[in-house]
């Protein structure tokens, strides 16, 4: 405990994130460890390229999309209140969380969202055919043929398509899952 | 309501207790597992007063029985007063009597099961695990009253290497892997430490209560015999959690850690109990402490070498269905044999037989469900749930049975509910234990329900009984006193706590299993959802579970797949194979409700206005359209026949081969062991099914058209979609064929959708229900099938002309195997309009009857176009039905044109390998043997390429010998 306390003094804004984000310090204190690893140039922010030393993530096919979306829109930086804000969605949801705050980043919402924006790379709110085909294409690399991809968007553009206006939007995205254990499937285990 | 129940099974079981228990005097031997020759060896022993005495003798004296022989010379004394000569009819009772009775009791047991499900109330509250035992208990009551002597019982060698592996191995193959590794922590934790606990704890409280006198003095039993009976006591039963809890429907999650504890936990068993069984052998007071670390190594030994050995066969297994591709048929034999083959090599090397086969289904079901035919998977699967269940309703009848001698066993009331307290509250007290540990490290926490239905569900079975069976007597003085316990356990934990865990489950609200099928926005998803927190672990630096699934995946993808894969399914996407799955799923729902699902607004299948830019056969509507519905097919073949006369004709044929049922045919064109053809009756359900979809489809093209006046405003688009989908199709069709630029990439398109077809064929289905696997298979081959030999009435053409003869679809008029026209339609691209085109115009050119026109027709020109031999090889056929028109001529035909349809499978296989997969029917139809040269030699194929009338004349005035061909194929075939 004590050299979680005195490393706890290395980490900005440490209580109130704690209370935001619902990490506990050790938490905390282990993914700043990791930020400044990644941080090699020690400017306290992270750039797009930091990311590209983590090798394994070069092998995910979404990890581009993954990296970017810890960047809020137009910036090229990322600090680490930023970096933990990010993270916190994929906590476990608390049970008895009584807190009466604004909605929790682990939220089945924010998870949604997040996983929706990856899809939704120009920000207007809907995924549409051609995004939805992207992430495809990214995913399955070059196992199917581009009929097959178009097939499948096609299908699951349909699917989920609720207004007919040929893409997804959010409150769709949402529905189609809505059978879906979201919690279970787009939470981690952060270690101690 | 239930008394009838109640009076028609007590006669059944007296009827059928009879065969068995009259024939008591003749088995001698151990149960049911006697060996073969037991009947025989018994002759001599049996006097000939005996009831059967005379008939056998006289079966044993007849001298075409050869096997018998020996048995007639031993027997010939006896035989003497009875006359001799020759006995018409002849009581061979003691030559069939062990298969016949195993068969008696399998059949017994299976009407039993039938008549458990007559009452649908009944069977929702009583788990049929315990009507079995009841029904056990009645059996073996008659058989006792009937013999004084109990001659059944659970014989643990059966049980072991027949009954439990059949049950093991199907809970292996079917184990959801991704499910059972999610929680892989949590049941290896519950079987290991659970059962060590369970054990330990039971053993020596058992002792305790021995020493403070609650068991009585009778029971002579130390530490280590406690210990022992603990060890077998204390392991919850696979057998008895699968029965009982397939029935509950708990959510998935708590049926995989209870399961698979139930699984793994035989490895522990099984060491314990031979650890305990040598310490009692050499005596409490020898036991050394190397011993111990020994127990200790052992159990790694047993358990990791358990599990090596079933990895080792899952990769033998896998690796060979690579190479089944030529023998389908025995493609499911091999899967059986080597799940077995684990189980066996477990046992041979005493590691832990039960994680062998676990471990040889999960890892290999991946790459064998990708490898064999669709039709293979089904028979997999149902042969292992039917061998399953029966294992399963034997056990537990010869559970009952066994109860019912009280030779073996000895009542102490203290033991037993010492007993039964004990296992009940160390499995509470290990549960909760072990759950709040588990609950520090698991994403998602077990909650108090579950663990109340985790101690509950802890259920002992058959293998506590067949190991307390197994026990010596001399060794374990108190054997028979642990039977009875072993026996109460395990009653009133299948029975008593199987019958009120469903009203427990319900009463907390314990979070059912949905029976739900993933959608593909689903499956989309929920993989991106693994890349995302694959990529967050990574970025957050946690080697966490993601981190190493992903790296599995890569390996497994890197090298195993390779390894273990046909190149053509490695090649292939998962969530394509989903999707395709999906897409059939909602092809059989549209059929089953009669189209009303797709005015729904959940699917919305997409029409071809809207998207024209991609390839349609692969989505449902125009899976449909072109296969199940005769309506559409018409319509676009009128598009593709130019002429008036062409049409006018073709329309004649249409509304002949739609009106007229085709009389049923008697022959039976082939037989063989190698292959399957699609048979006479199936033909049959065939034309049968193919009637209804296209008057459904009728129905559902009219309603449809009703919906879109009624409610235009909301589903407007797809009102329209469903107009153009009746009535602009050939408008279509039309411009498919006249815009020269669009022409090239719609083909391509549709030779990969054609191509994905025939995948879609073998990957349709792995539902569940027997029906709704079989129904999408039959689609796509039934419907070309009935197209090409269906729509043409052979009555209809007493005598066929050139374009009869000529074309191959004409030519299949006669009784054409299904096999040949499925596969016409299936294999050949449709990739060439061009040649179809050009076949027209010559067709045009000679005055006979126009072909009739379906979907097909791109296909069998695109034959022309690879120049297979088969257009020529097929005409031969077709000339000696329109010589002689017989109906012999026409069977001739159809058996010649098996030999001919593989040739033309391996020559396109030679062909690049595009159609590397093939639909499972036609490889299953190549016969592993040789085959029989394709009598014509290709070279009129390229000839009527070039100029069919030609050929076709040729043809006419010098039939090639293909009536021949029949006799030729007989001996390789037969």
């Amino acid at each position: 405990m004590g050299s979680s306390s005195s490393g706890m003094k290395d980490v900005p804004d440490a209580q109130e994130l704690v209370q935001e984000t619902g990490f506990s310090a050790a938490h905390l204190l282990r993914l700043h460890e990791r930020f400044e690893f990644l941080d090699r140039d020690g400017t306290g922010e992270l750039r797009p390229e930091d990311f590209d030393a983590i090798r394994e993530l070069a092998m995910n096919p979404i990890g581009d999309r993954i990296i970017r979306a810890f960047f809020s829109a137009g910036k090229e930086t990322l600090d680490f209140p930023s970096f933990v804000r990010i993270l916190a969605h994929f906590r476990p949801a608390d049970k008895n969380r009584d807190r009466a705050q604004q909605e929790p980043a682990n939220s089945r919402t924010r998870k949604l969202r997040f996983a929706f924006q990856l899809y939704d790379q120009d920000g207007d709110g809907k995924i549409s055919r051609a995004e939805l085909l992207q992430v495809l294409r990214l995913m399955l690399e070059m196992q199917v043929t581009e009929e097959q991809l178009q097939c499948i968007a096609e299908r699951a553009i349909q699917e989920a398509d609720l207004d007919q206006d040929d893409a997804i939007s959010f409150d769709e995205f949402k529905k189609s899952l809505e059978k879906v254990d979201i919690d279970h499937k787009m939470s981690i285990r952060f270690l101690k | 309501m239930m008394l009838p129940l109640g009076l028609t099974l007590l006669l059944l079981t007296a009827a059928a207790a009879d065969l068995p228990g009259t024939a008591a005097p003749l088995l001698r031997g151990p149960g049911l597992g006697g060996s073969p020759s037991a009947p025989l060896l018994l002759l001599p022993s049996r006097q000939p007063s005996a009831e059967y005495g005379a008939p056998g003798v006289a079966l044993a004296r007849s001298a075409a029985e050869e096997q018998a022989s020996p048995a007639a010379e031993e027997e010939a004394a006896a035989g003497e007063h009875h006359g001799g000569g020759y006995r018409v009819v002849q009581w061979e009772w003691s030559y069939v009597q062990t298969p016949y009775i195993i068969a008696i009791w399998l059949l017994v047991a299976s009407v039993a099961k039938i008549l458990f499900h007559f009452s649908q109330r009944f069977t929702t509250v009583v788990p049929e695990s315990c009507m079995l035992i009841l029904l056990g208990l009645v059996l073996g009551g008659i058989v006792l009253i009937a013999n004084k002597k109990q001659l059944y019982q659970l014989d643990p060698a059966l049980f072991f290497l027949f009954l439990l592996p059949t049950i093991v191995g199907d809970a292996g193959y079917f184990m959801p892997a991704r499910l059972f590794f999610d929680n892989l922590g949590a049941i290896l934790t519950y079987a290991v430490v659970g059962t060590l606990w369970n054990a330990f704890c039971t053993g020596f409280c058992l002792y305790a209560a021995k020493l403070l006198g609650v068991i009585d003095e009778r029971v002579q039993a130390d530490l280590m015999d406690f210990l022992l009976f603990g060890a077998l006591i204390s392991a919850v039963d696979p057998v008895a959690v699968l029965a009982v809890f397939e029935e509950v429907h708990v959510n998935e999650m708590l049926f995989i850690i209870v399961f698979g504890e139930s699984l793994l936990n035989d490895a522990v068993t099984v060491v314990l109990y031979k650890v305990y069984i040598s310490f009692v052998e050499v005596g409490p007071e020898n036991v050394q402490t190397a011993d111990y670390f020994k127990g200790i190594a052992s159990f790694l030994i047993v358990s990791i070498g358990g599990t090596l050995v079933g990895l080792v066969f899952a990769v033998i297994l896998g690796f060979i269905t690579r190479f089944t591709k030529k023998v389908r048929i025995i493609e499911p034999l091999f899967v059986f044999l080597l799940v077995y083959l684990a189980y066996l090599t477990a046992e041979l090397f005493s590691l832990s037989a039960i994680l062998s086969m676990t471990f040889c289904g999960i890892g290999a079901n991946k790459y064998v469900e990708a490898n064999i035919s669709q039709k293979s998977r089904t028979t997999v699967k149902y042969t292992m749930k039917t061998l399953a269940s029966i294992a399963e309703t034997i056990i537990f009848i010869f559970l009952g049975i066994s109860a019912v001698d009280k030779s073996k066993w000895a009542w102490d009331t203290g033991l037993v509910s010492c007993t039964l307290v004990f296992i009940f509250v160390f499995r509470a007290m290990g549960v909760i234990g072990q759950t709040w540990v588990l609950n520090r490290f698991r994403l998602i926490p077990l909650e108090k329900i579950d663990q109340v239905v985790m101690s509950y569900g802890g259920l002992r079975g058959a293998v506590a009984f067949a190991l307390v069976v197994l026990l010596d007597g001399e060794q374990v003085k108190a054997k028979d006193y642990f039977v009875a316990t072993t026996i109460v356990v395990v009653f009133f934990t299948v029975m008593f706590q199987g019958l009120t865990i469903k009203p427990l489950v319900k009463w907390l609200k314990v979070p059912r299993s949905t029976n739900r099928k993933p959608t593909i926005n689903e499956e989309i998803h929920e993989r991106a959802f693994d890349h995302i927190l694959t990529a967050v672990e990574d970025i957050a630096g946690l080697q966490g579970y993601h981190h190493w699934r992903d790296k599995w995946e890569q390996f497994d993808k890197n090298y195993l797949s390779k390894l273990l894969l046909r190149k053509s399914v490695y090649r292939k996407s998962e969530l394509w194979e989903a999707y395709q799955k999906i897409n059939i799923r909602d092809a059989i729902s549209v059929i089953d409700q009669g189209g009303n699902v797709l005015t729904s607004a959940r699917l919305s299948l997409p029409s071809m206005a809207s998207r024209a830019s991609f390839p349609e056969v692969t989505n449902v509507t125009n899976y449909l359209r072109e296969n199940g519905s005769g309506v559409c097919l018409d319509l676009q073949v009128i598009d593709n026949v130019p002429g008036a006369k062409v049409e006018e004709d073709m329309e004649t044929h249409h509304v002949l081969a739609g009106n007229l049922y085709k009389p049923r045919r008697r022959y039976q064109s082939h037989y063989s062991r190698h292959f399957m053809p699609l048979g006479e009756q199936e033909r049959q359900d065939r034309e049968v099914f193919q009637r209804n979809m296209r008057s459904r489809m009728e129905t559902f093209k009219s309603t449809r058209h009703k919906r879109h006046k009624k409610e235009r405003s909301l589903k407007k688009r797809r009102g329209s979609d469903a107009k153009e989908e009746g009535g602009d199709k050939p408008r279509r069709n039309v411009s498919w064929q006249d815009k020269d630029p669009v022409v090239v990439p719609v083909e391509s398109e549709e030779e990969k959708a054609e191509h994905s077809e025939a995948e879609k064929d073998e990957d349709v289905g792995i539902t569940f229900v027997a029906r709704k696997a079989e129904t999408p298979k039959e689609r796509p081959k039934s419907v070309p099938a009935a197209l090409d030999g269906g729509q043409s009435p052979p009555a209809a053409h007493p005598s066929p002309t050139c374009g009869d003869s000529h074309l191959p679809w004409k030519g299949g008029v006669g009784s054409p195997p299904p096999c040949v026209s499925v596969e016409a339609t299936k294999i050949i691209p449709v990739d060439l309009q061009q040649a179809w085109n050009q076949s027209i115009s010559s067709l045009e050119s000679m005055s006979s009857p126009p072909a009739p026109a379906e979907p097909v027709h791109p296909r069998v020109s695109a034959l022309s176009r690879l120049g297979a031999p088969r257009p020529a090889s097929y005409t031969p056929p077709g000339s000696v039905v329109g010589s002689t028109s017989s109906i012999g001529a026409q069977l001739s035909q159809g058996s010649f044109c098996f030999p001919e349809k593989t040739e033309k499978e391996e020559e396109e296989e030679e062909e690049g390998g595009v159609l590397q997969e093939m639909q499972p029917l036609m490889s299953s139809l190549r016969p592993p043997g040789s085959l029989p040269p394709p009598p014509p030699p290709p070279g009129p194929s390229s000839q009527r390429r070039r100029n069919p009338c030609v050929y076709l004349r040729s043809l006419v005035a010098a039939p090639p010998p293909g009536g021949g061909e029949p006799q030729s194929r007989g001996p390789t075939q037969l």
